[in-house]
């Protein structure tokens, strides 16, 4: 599952990116002396990777974010520091991108050098219980949607098949079907499934190594 | 179940919005509502409607204008600042008796403000915001679902009485994600003799306008939509009552106040006090007769707004000033945490705030 230098997610819109980045960064730092959580998110202006920081500290990942994100400066910035993730020295990489093409935008500049020392993975974050990303037609559009503009080819999948506060084990065996058919399609195979901690989960129907995950809290009134 | 998705408040809005018949989308993109115009870009095109993004805010609401005299639905979305500039064209097609869904998304003021939730436009949509004497209808969704179901609801009401409907949000109703039924059921469609779609041969034709040369015929017009005013104050209004079986303190909170002010109420009756809520989900036409009834048994009332105190005056005034009304509040983009309003029921219960 931590294969590689660098870790690119992406994906649609609202498929849980940021948390599924986080947690993964947090993992990584349990197997890697260096962590680092790039915020390249030039699209969403609440639920950001800044909201974990927090969480982020206490584990010893460190977050390079622009410093206007959950400001009220509406500005599609990127922190400087971001160039930081194409020396070989600054350690492991996780990158949580924007959502869809529009989000994809900000990976252009970096695609170059990443493919160039080849020591990556771009992970396509998937939730088909999105209403643009429920069939294998649509998702393969969004897919290459984003590689298009990002200028660098999806490696793999996570599937991270939610419904919210109303997820249930059977929620998730219910992607299994669509997401094995993107697979076939795509030649991709599945890197993780991102599992709800606490879920109670049968890994012989999932058959794909599972990420727990802690929800980033924004605030008790959800 | 099965059939649920997993929406964003925006996205889960437009959708329902193409779902409830709208075709045409007019609007320009401002933080926190610039989903609504990404989706409906994305989404126009496949079912055969327009998305066009205007030169402005105020282009965009003259686009609805045009729109809504052809007959067809149409809506337009904005936040705060955005709807400002609307507001002209709001009139108008109050003027013009237009039916059309307009979206405010609300977010910190007054001025640019910020992009953070805010519900300080309160007053702006429940009292006017453009000139003249009209109403909106104002429906303040506290869910995802509710974005679905009063987008596709207000569509109804704005044709049924020939009126414009606010959906009022805010920023975080806007941003956060829930799963959704878009399962809407049919469509009810409206005769529109009055739409500029050609004469067909009949006699006379059709003009929309609100130009009047004779001020007696302009009062006579003012008059008559007051008239229809009414039936919709005595036939739509819409509330949630939340444990006021028992209630002493009355909280009054709606959109995403009213989320916080349930999580507030579950703590506070854990600590003894006895506390309900009414949720306005119509913010025009107002709860009036369900806060009165509220008013006989409980001893006081929380107006829990994201603003400095807008509401509160129509809670006063609901009530006679029959009971204390107290405040709970924060404004610019903050949202109160339930600890906050638990604070202040506390203080109530032992007389230590001051009534508005």
């Amino acid at each position: 599952m931590f294969g590689k230098r660098i870790t690119i997610f992406s994906g649609h819109y609202g498929s849980g990116k940021t948390n599924v980045a986080v947690n993964y960064s947090k993992s990584l730092k349990t197997k890697y002396d260096r962590v680092s959580i790039y915020d390249l998110d030039i699209v969403n202006p609440y639920f950001r990777t800044v909201d974990a920081q927090n969480d982020l500290e206490k584990a010893g990942v460190e977050l390079i974010v622009s410093p206007f994100a959950e400001t009220n400066v509406d500005l599609p910035a990127m922190s400087a520091k971001s160039y930081l993730m194409l020396d070989k020295d600054s350690g492991r990489a996780v990158v949580d991108l924007g959502g869809d093409d529009r989000g994809a935008l900000a990976m252009g500049r970096f695609s170059g050098r990443i493919k160039e020392e080849n020591d990556y993975d771009m992970l396509l974050v998937l939730n088909v219980f999105r209403p643009e990303t429920r069939t294998v037609d649509g998702i393969i559009e969004i897919m290459r949607e984003i590689e298009r503009v990002a200028e660098i080819s999806f490696t793999g999948i996570v599937n991270n098949s939610n419904l919210g506060v109303e997820t249930t084990a059977e929620t998730v065996y219910n992607s299994i079907d669509t997401v094995n058919r993107l697979c076939e399609k795509t030649k991709l195979d599945v890197a993780f499934t991102a599992v709800k901690s606490g879920l109670e989960i049968d890994e012989k129907r999932i058959r794909t190594k599972i990420l727990p995950i802690e929800l980033i809290k924004y605030g008790n009134w959800l | 179940m099965a059939d649920k998705v997993l929406m964003k408040g925006n996205e889960a809005l437009a959708e329902a919005a193409i779902m409830a018949g709208c075709k045409h989308y007019f609007g320009y993109p401002i933080t926190p509502q610039t989903e609504v115009a990404a989706y409906m870009a994305k989404r126009m095109p496949k079912v055969d409607g327009v998305f066009l993004q205007a030169e402005s805010e105020i282009a965009a609401i003259n686009m609805v204008i045009g729109v809504s005299a052809c007959g067809k639905r149409v809506m337009t979305s904005s936040s705060s600042p955005g709807i400002s500039l609307k507001s002209e064209g709001i009139s108008y097609l109050a003027g013009c008796e237009l039916p059309a869904l307009i979206v405010n998304v609300q977010r910190g003021g007054p001025g640019l403000g910020g992009i953070q939730p805010s519900q300080s436009d309160y007053n702006q949509t429940t009292k006017g915001g453009g000139h003249g004497d009209y109403k909106l209808i104002v429906l303040a969704p506290a869910s995802i679902q509710e974005m679905v179901d009063l987008t596709f609801k207000g569509f109804d009401l704005a044709d049924k009485y020939r009126m414009q409907t606010m959906i009022l949000a805010d920023g975080t109703i806007g941003q956060m994600m829930e799963p959704v039924s878009l399962d809407m059921g049919e469509v009810k469609t409206y005769d529109k003799p009055w739409a500029t779609t050609g004469t067909r041969y009949h006699e006379g034709r059709n003009v929309v306008n609100s130009l009047s040369l004779s001020p007696a015929q302009l009062e006579q017009w003012n008059i008559d939509r007051y008239e229809r005013y009414k039936i919709v104050e005595r036939d739509e209004v819409m509330f949630e009552e939340f444990m006021m079986d028992d209630a002493e303190i009355c909280v009054v909170a709606f959109g995403i106040a009213a989320r916080v002010s349930k999580n507030a109420i579950l703590e506070a009756r854990k600590q003894g006090l006895k506390v309900g809520m009414i949720r306005p989900i119509t913010l025009w036409p107002f709860p009036k007769d369900a806060l009165k009834k509220a008013s006989e048994k409980v001893k006081a009332f929380l107006s829990v707004e994201l603003n400095m105190g807008q509401m509160i005056d129509d809670v006063k005034l609901a009530i006679d000033c029959k009971k204390p009304v107290y405040l709970c509040n924060r404004t610019g983009g903050v949202i109160m945490s339930p600890d906050e309003v638990v604070e202040k029921l506390k203080q109530i219960e032992k007389g230590d705030l001051k009534a508005w």
